[in-house]
């Protein structure tokens, strides 16, 4: 890492001191996690440890341990319910990385054994149906479709009724990128979930909020937006094969406690990974560079 | 959700000396919480470092007027700093070097971050405001459709597109691109180009490539405005790998403070040339600095309300 430089295993021991400290906030900053959450993990990392004498790697995998301990509780994969179809609407700002997450959750449900159905609910942005129909295609599952330009929560209800008829294990909807300060595109989510409901009222039983490891503070308003306007019941971050460290999912942890199910990182079929505390803890503090 | 620059100085510095030169205590005390607040703004780490350092220069000694606390002048001197830094001395953001027809403008960027949307919007910009004749042409021969959709795109704004060719490379359909667009009568071609990581070697290698056969007079690599710390390891690989002429930031029609402007600039020292303002075609303007700094500081009317003073 830049901060703690280079020094290999069984080096100098240095203090725990304010300096360091800062220079451990200043890690977890330049990791996305943002200035109050990155000041509550240094300070609880050095509770007890002020002034003992530590070595570089002692000292990262004590902040390792730490974000691993606050991400722990929100690492759940996306949970499978009896349901028939378990309605699965996908949502998040533009590029965030929606339509390729749904190709990537397609194929590995269809490993498992289920039979799925995708929804091509973006009918707004241009060949964006038709993204999706080759995402269909490479995971083997049928994608349902309107012409662009209609409304995206009669296709969601048509959808619905297909899935049924089909007997579908799972139905996968996209939708249309959307910033969350946008209200009227806010509003077309909103009532895309009320319409879902008028068919089924348990649905939709996942509401996934896709967010880009690449974004900032942002995520946070993301999040909370989201979550008031379309009820969003678990994360995916997708991007996390860049530099980008995601940090801001330990402030989001923090905050608003929702499970993380997977993380993107790849654009190919199988780049879809669990979340795992402990791996993502490590990069994000780079205790894994001095091993 | 965000604390805004001035109510963070007015609460610390409110409390220090009313008037007289400001103090480099004074300073110190102020500048720690910009710091925060530049952060808060996604600028990154280092750049926001640097940038505190240049401030802190500027504003030791400076003198405070009777009518503005000292936290209104630092927020006063740190916002002029800040617009000055992201100007730079472009005088006109907006404008693209285009003269030897056919002109090839790069297009270059993360997965996601707006490179299709953004040529388009581009192109008929060029056609409509300055009556260029526009081509444009996909090299994304990897994500699903990523042609048609510049096809489509290219359709609604009227600007037309190289057809696609299924089974070429990237190379090859730059190629095509520049031989068309010169038999064509073509002003200008913009190359669409596939997202790709900054750290992706094989991928930077194709861009450079296409660049190598093209040698386009304009490289603008197109950021998304919400993004975070990443904005200097994104910045530093393609502008030292590729060479970029400009940026392009994406989704300032979102709430986002974006920081990355700053970070952008201040790695590259290449101008933000425009801003994208939301997914239709005209959803773009230039750059103007004063509005980000402004933003990127989280505050309203404090420049002026000091400017007035
Ligand atoms: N490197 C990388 N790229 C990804 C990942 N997930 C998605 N992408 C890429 O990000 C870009 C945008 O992905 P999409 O799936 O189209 O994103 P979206 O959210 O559906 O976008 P809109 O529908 O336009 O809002 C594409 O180029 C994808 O290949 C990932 O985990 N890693
Ligand atoms: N709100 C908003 N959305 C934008 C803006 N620019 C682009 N988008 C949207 O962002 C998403 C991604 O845009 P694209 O143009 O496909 O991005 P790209 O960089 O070409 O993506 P890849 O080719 O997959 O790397 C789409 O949903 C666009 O409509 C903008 O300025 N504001
Ligand atoms: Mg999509
Ligand atoms: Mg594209």
């Amino acid at each position: 890492s830049r901060v703690l430089g280079g020094a290999g295993p069984g080096a100098v021991k240095r203090e725990l001191d304010d300096e360091m400290l800062e220079q451990l906030e200043e890690l977890l900053i330049s990791a996305d996690m943002g200035v109050d959450t990155a000041l509550r993990v240094t300070a609880n990392m050095a509770e007890g440890r002020f002034g003992k004498k530590l070595s570089t790697q002692e000292i990262k995998d004590l902040l390792a341990q730490e974000v691993a301990r606050i991400m722990e509780p929100v690492a759940r994969p996306m949970p499978l319910y009896a349901k028939k179809p378990q309605v699965v609407l996908v949502v998040g700002v533009n590029g965030a990385g929606k339509t390729t997450t749904i190709g990537k959750l397609a194929s590995q449900f269809r490993a498992a054994g289920k039979s799925v159905v995708i929804a091509a609910g973006d009918t707004f942005r241009a060949a964006a149906v038709e993204q999706l129909q080759v995402w269909g295609e490479r995971a083997g599952v049928p994608v349902l479709t309107a012409p662009e330009g209609s409304d995206p929560a009669s296709l969601a209800f048509d959808a619905m009724v297909k899935a049924e008829a089909d007997g579908a294990d799972l139905l996968l909807i996209d939708t249309a990128g959307r910033l969350q300060n946008r209200q009227d595109l806010m509003e077309e989510l909103a009532k895309i979930v009320r319409v879902i409901r008028k068919k089924d009222e348990t649905a939709p039983h996942n509401t996934l909020l896709v967010l880009d490891a690449t974004t900032g503070q942002n995520a946070l308003n993301q999040v909370e937006t989201f979550q008031k306007l379309a009820d969003v019941s678990g994360l995916v971050m997708t991007k996390l094969d860049g530099t980008a460290r995601g940090g801001v999912l330990v402030a989001l942890a923090d905050k608003f406690g929702l499970p993380i199910h997977a993380i993107g990182v790849g654009e190919q079929i199988d780049d879809l990974d669990a979340f795992d505390p402990e791996d993502f803890a490590k990069a994000l503090t780079g205790a894994e560079d001095i091993k | 959700m965000f604390e805004n620059l001035s109510d963070r100085l007015g609460g610390v510095l409110d409390r220090l000396t009313k008037q007289g030169a400001l103090s480099d205590s004074d300073v110190s005390t102020a500048l720690r919480e910009v710091r925060v607040a530049l952060l808060e703004a996604d600028v990154s780490l280092p750049v926001a470092r640097d940038f505190i350092k240049a401030v802190q220069e500027k504003a030791a000694g400076q003198n405070v007027t009777k009518s503005v606390t000292p936290g209104q002048q630092v927020v006063k001197i740190v916002h002029d700093e800040l617009v000055h830094f992201l100007a730079g001395d472009d005088q006109n953001p907006g404008d693209l070097k285009i003269d030897n027809a056919p002109a090839p403008i790069l297009m270059v960027g993360l997965q996601g971050s707006g490179k299709t949307t953004t040529t388009a919007k581009l192109a008929k910009r060029l056609k409509e405001k300055h009556g260029k004749r526009v081509l444009m042409a996909s090299l994304d021969i990897y994500r699903p459709a990523a042609q048609d959709q510049l096809a489509v795109l290219g359709n609604q704004v009227g600007v037309d597109t190289l057809p696609i060719v299924k089974g070429q490379s990237a190379v090859d359909i730059a190629k095509r691109a520049k031989q068309q667009a010169t038999l064509g009568g073509y002003d200008v071609y913009m190359l669409d180009t596939a997202g790709r990581l900054h750290i992706d070697e094989t991928l930077m290698q194709e861009v450079e490539d296409v660049r190598n056969v093209t040698n386009p007079r304009e490289t603008m690599l197109v950021v998304d405005g919400l993004t975070g710390q990443d904005a200097v390891n994104v910045a530093e690989q393609f502008d030292g790998q590729i060479g970029i002429s400009g940026v392009v930031l994406t989704r300032m029609d979102g709430d986002g403070r974006g920081g990355a402007a700053l970070s952008m600039r201040a790695v590259t020292g290449k101008p933000i040339k425009f801003v994208g303002l939301g997914e239709k075609m005209d959803a773009i303007e230039e750059f103007h600095p004063e509005r980000i700094a402004g933003r990127i500081l989280g505050m309203g009317d404090i420049v002026s309300l000091v400017e007035k003073a």
